[in-house]
């Protein structure tokens, strides 16, 4: 590259070092072997010369010095990382196995640097990477339960949290929400837009697990079906007998857990996950081809999406109505009755479907991949 | 209540629901939903913006029935209008300049569950700009987390994956210390609403009670939303999420998912804790210190890059670190120095981002540096981009990060004892910014017959991608308004952020 200099006295120079680091052509862990690939691009026949044979020279140097060390592991790790390489130790080629650069490259990857027996540097990276971790660990444990025994004290009248608004939540939390539950009465008027938001976490981790474990190949679909059975019982007749009598149990408990949500412990949570569970019971015993009649990811989509919509729609309306001071048509109804309580009934019942649909994809994505 | 007033909580619920909506459309329909989605947020962002000008004060809505500490309610200034107003338009401008590669780079059938994310994704940053609860803001931290990974997972390949579990472990971690953060504070002042805690906060410091663990809870808080928004000892997973996610992802990622965190750090500091009782704790002294490292280990690091994308995402590190670097100055001058570097990184960074892709479509999509010789001439709008962006993350005059440059050694000038470090480390990362940049450039300008390389000799005609070109010069065009129009934009900020507190 200089035109003053020759080019071997070019290259011992502190400049073209600087140069090669700089763009980056040292490999950060061998530090000597140069991973710029001599490609096409480069036609002038120096700067080939420079890179390629200077690369496996300083190698077969550099490996000298280690030589002996490795010699016994050498042995033991055999022809199978190395000759999948072309390479022998010393970094000369093999003549037998031509490989291009990208799997020259790869093989010397694969047998210098990710094996730790080789890889002193990466072998202290991973002794220095455990301790740091194990101390991290350690500090924020101690740091967090030192704060902790600094915290008010539990059970005590006069905490901190003893105040305005948990007294409101208990004394006029019936007359205010109608929900006879003062956690439904929360999470669902109190703090409804929280649990707008908590909602659509659901349906954002269902759709991560969609784009991660959908397959939408239809040969992939085909394959996975047929190994669908592979480590399970088909028609397993104790399951199913089992299934049969449990499941109509299990979704009808879970549809009171949602409608009962605000009379008594419960909720859209808890009973979509009991429907939910009840659902992956049913495939279990009985397999997709029988659930698909009545559930589909169209189903799951089209009730979610309807779900989540009913959700907005209904609390933009008492949002809109609560800002304005305008006054909220929606009737509260008896305490204690079933159709009380106005929204949070019907928010109920949307949490609820997000919830069962969340569950059984997860289960249908990590099984098959879809459903 | 006039109508705009309602706008704010509108806008957070469309995008929410612009998510599910796309999940049921086919890609075509959904990415038309998510365009006017988009626009639409934006139009009413402007209008609540307008609105605040003219009325020249926040104002508080109630959201449901039930008023501030038994409900939640979102409060609405200047600054916040006109961070939600910039959001949606890099946001939008990201969409469309990586339309091209989405399309090429996604299965066709997952495409419409990308817009779900994005739409998701855009909800957060409004949610997190407007809300006047801490619990609240962790939701939609929730969200934004989940979206994201899916965003940079969308494309399969290998390292995108990698990308994404890296992504997903660092940003739990830092989910789980601010949401002990919050915990913590609950139990000390029995609030969630930010108003209430800072009044809490203020008779505790005066009492002196509860000294440690308030403390605690502030750094494990700023120390949570660190992590999140990649300062600097935390992060490792940014050169992969940006370089090997598809394009409008990482532009989206760079510009919009850290400045959310950010903007929410802002919030802690000035409306849950009090900037006063922040300067006491020390805690902005660390945030300066690693603030300092970031930008200059930042851009170390992107010299020795030898991958553009990776490149860009280490300079992305390095900006970070400028902006906690303002917070740690510790003055109101160093908070709107750094919230210009928010506005003037997010208009850089994604222009950087999708100029690169388009010099890389030139080179075999070769994103290795030498590829790129003379690429600058192949696609001539690309190049004219490129430059415009390293010319401003430089900190050239005329461009939007000389601006913030300025801003933030006129802040320093003022502090005590802070002056000379943040000199020093303005002037060492201006340097190595110029280093990795201008070393880039030149090499999209060197003819690569000269350079005796042979490159791919396709080029791309301005004509041939109206749509990209239109991104890039309205991005070129939105930093030169950062650059030129300083004084009315630090001005809006100044008067926002005395509402704000």
């Amino acid at each position: 590259m200089s035109r003053k200099r020759s080019e071997e006295e070019y290259q011992k120079t502190r400049s073209f070092r600087l140069r090669q680091w700089l763009e980056g052509e040292k490999d950060p862990f061998l530090d000597t072997v140069e991973m710029k690939a001599p490609n096409a691009r480069e036609n002038n026949p120096k700067s080939v010369q420079r890179t390629m044979p200077e690369a496996f020279g300083k190698t077969a140097v550099h490996a000298d010095g280690r030589k002996a060390k490795r010699k016994g592991i050498l042995k033991q790790s055999g022809q199978g990382a190395l000759g999948m390489g072309g390479l022998d130790m010393d970094g000369k080629r093999i003549a037998s196995a031509p490989l291009s650069y990208e799997e020259e490259k790869k093989a010397r990857v694969a047998t210098w640097v990710y094996n730790s027996d080789r890889n002193r540097d990466m072998r202290a990276f991973r002794g220095i990477y455990r301790a740091c971790a194990a101390v991290f660990c350690v500090f924020l444990l101690i740091m967090l339960l030192t704060a902790v025994s600094w915290l008010p004290t539990e059970g005590v009248e006069d905490r901190p949290v003893n105040n305005e608004v948990s007294a409101r939540y208990i004394e006029s939390g019936l007359q205010e929400t109608g929900a006879v539950n003062i956690v439904t009465g929360m999470i669902l008027d109190y703090r409804a837009f929280d649990t707008l938001g908590e909602s659509h976490v659901l349906f954002a981790a269902t759709m991560t697990v969609l784009i991660l474990l959908r397959l939408d190949d239809d040969e992939e679909k085909k394959k996975q079906h047929a190994n669908d059975r592979l480590y399970e019982p088909k028609n397993d007749v104790i399951l199913q007998t089992v299934a049969k009598i449990l499941v109509p149990f299990i979704f009808i408990f879970g549809i009171y857990v949602i409608l009962c949500g605000h009379l008594g412990p419960g909720g859209g949570f808890s009973g979509g996950a009991v429907i939910g569970a009840g659902l992956i019971l049913y495939v279990n015993a009985f397999g997709f081809a029988k659930t698909e009649r009545f559930f589909t990811a169209k189903t799951y989509m089209v009730t979610s999406f309807t779900a989540l919509a009913c959700y907005s729609l209904s609390k933009c309306y008492s949002f809109y109505t609560g800002a304005n001071g305008i006054e909220s048509v929606i009737p509260l109804g008896t305490p204690g009755a079933i159709l009380s309580s106005g929204l949070i009934f019907v928010l109920n019942i949307c949490v609820g479907i997000v919830v069962a649909g969340t569950m059984y994809t997860f289960y249908a994505m990590f099984r098959k991949g879809g459903y | 209540m006039e109508l705009v007033q309602n706008f704010p909580f509108l806008t957070i619920i469309l995008a929410l629901f612009s998510g599910p909506l796309c999940s049921i459309l086919k890609s075509k329909a959904a990415k038309w939903v998510n365009t006017i989605v988009i626009a639409l947020i934006l139009v009413m962002s402007v209008a609540v913006l307008i609105f605040t000008i003219q009325t020249g004060e926040a104002y508080v809505y109630q959201m449901g029935h039930f008023s501030a500490p038994w409900g939640n309610e979102i409060r609405v200034g200047i600054l916040e209008a006109f961070m939600a107003v910039f959001f949606c338009v890099v946001m939008l401008l990201c969409m469309l300049g990586g339309r091209r590669e989405l399309a090429e780079e996604v299965e066709e059938t997952k495409q419409n569950l990308y817009y779900v994310m994005v739409g998701l994704l855009l909800s957060s940053p409004l949610a997190l700009i407007y809300t006047n609860d801490l619990f609240t803001a962790y939701v939609f931290v929730e969200i934004n987390t989940i979206s994201a990974c899916g965003l940079i997972m969308i494309r399969q390949n290998g390292r995108a994956i990698e990308a994404a579990t890296r992504y997903m472990i660092m940003s739990l971690l830092g989910s789980g210390l601010l949401l002990m953060g919050i915990c913590y504070l609950y139990d000390l002042t029995g609030h969630l609403l930010m108003s209430n805690i800072k009044e809490q906060v203020a008779l505790l410091q005066q009492s002196g009670e509860y000294h440690i663990p308030l403390l605690i809870a502030i750094t494990l808080m700023s120390v949570g939303l660190a992590i999140k928004s990649a300062l600097f000892p935390f992060h490792s997973w940014v050169p992969d999420a940006y370089g090997y996610s598809t394009l409008s992802s990482a532009a989206i990622l760079s510009s919009l998912v850290s400045k959310g965190y950010i903007f929410l750090v802002i919030k802690i500091f000035y409306r849950v804790i009090g900037f006063d009782v922040i300067r006491e704790s020390k805690v902005i002294n660390v945030l300066f210190v690693f603030g300092v490292l970031g930008m200059i280990f930042g851009s170390v690091n992107a010299i020795r890059e030898n991958n553009i994308r990776r490149m860009i995402a280490w300079s992305s590190v390095a900006q970070i670190g400028y902006i906690y670097m303002g917070f740690g100055l510790g003055t109101t001058a160093g908070m709107i120095a750094s919230l210009f570097h928010i506005l003037s990184h997010a208009a850089t960074k994604s222009m950087l981002f999708i100029s690169a892709s388009g010099l890389t479509d030139v080179s075999n999509h070769d994103t290795d540096f030498f590829g790129l010789t003379g690429s600058g001439y192949r696609n001539k709008i690309a190049g004219v981009a490129f430059t415009a962006g390293s010319l401003s993350m430089v900190g050239i005059p005329l461009f939007s990060g000389f601006i913030s440059k300025v801003l933030f050694a006129s802040a320093a000038y003022d502090t005590s004892g802070k002056l000379i470090p943040a000199m020093i480390a303005l002037a060492l990362s201006t340097l190595l910014n110029a280093i990795y940049f201008m070393k880039t450039v030149i090499r999209i300008y060197t003819p690569s017959h000269r350079a005796g390389i042979e490159t791919d000799t396709r080029t791309i005609a301005i004509r041939e991608q109206p749509q990209k070109t239109v991104v890039l010069v309205l991005f070129i065009a939105l930093n030169l308004v950062l650059g030129l129009g300083s004084q009315p934009i630090v001005n809006l900020l100044t008067k926002g952020l005395e509402m704000f507190g």
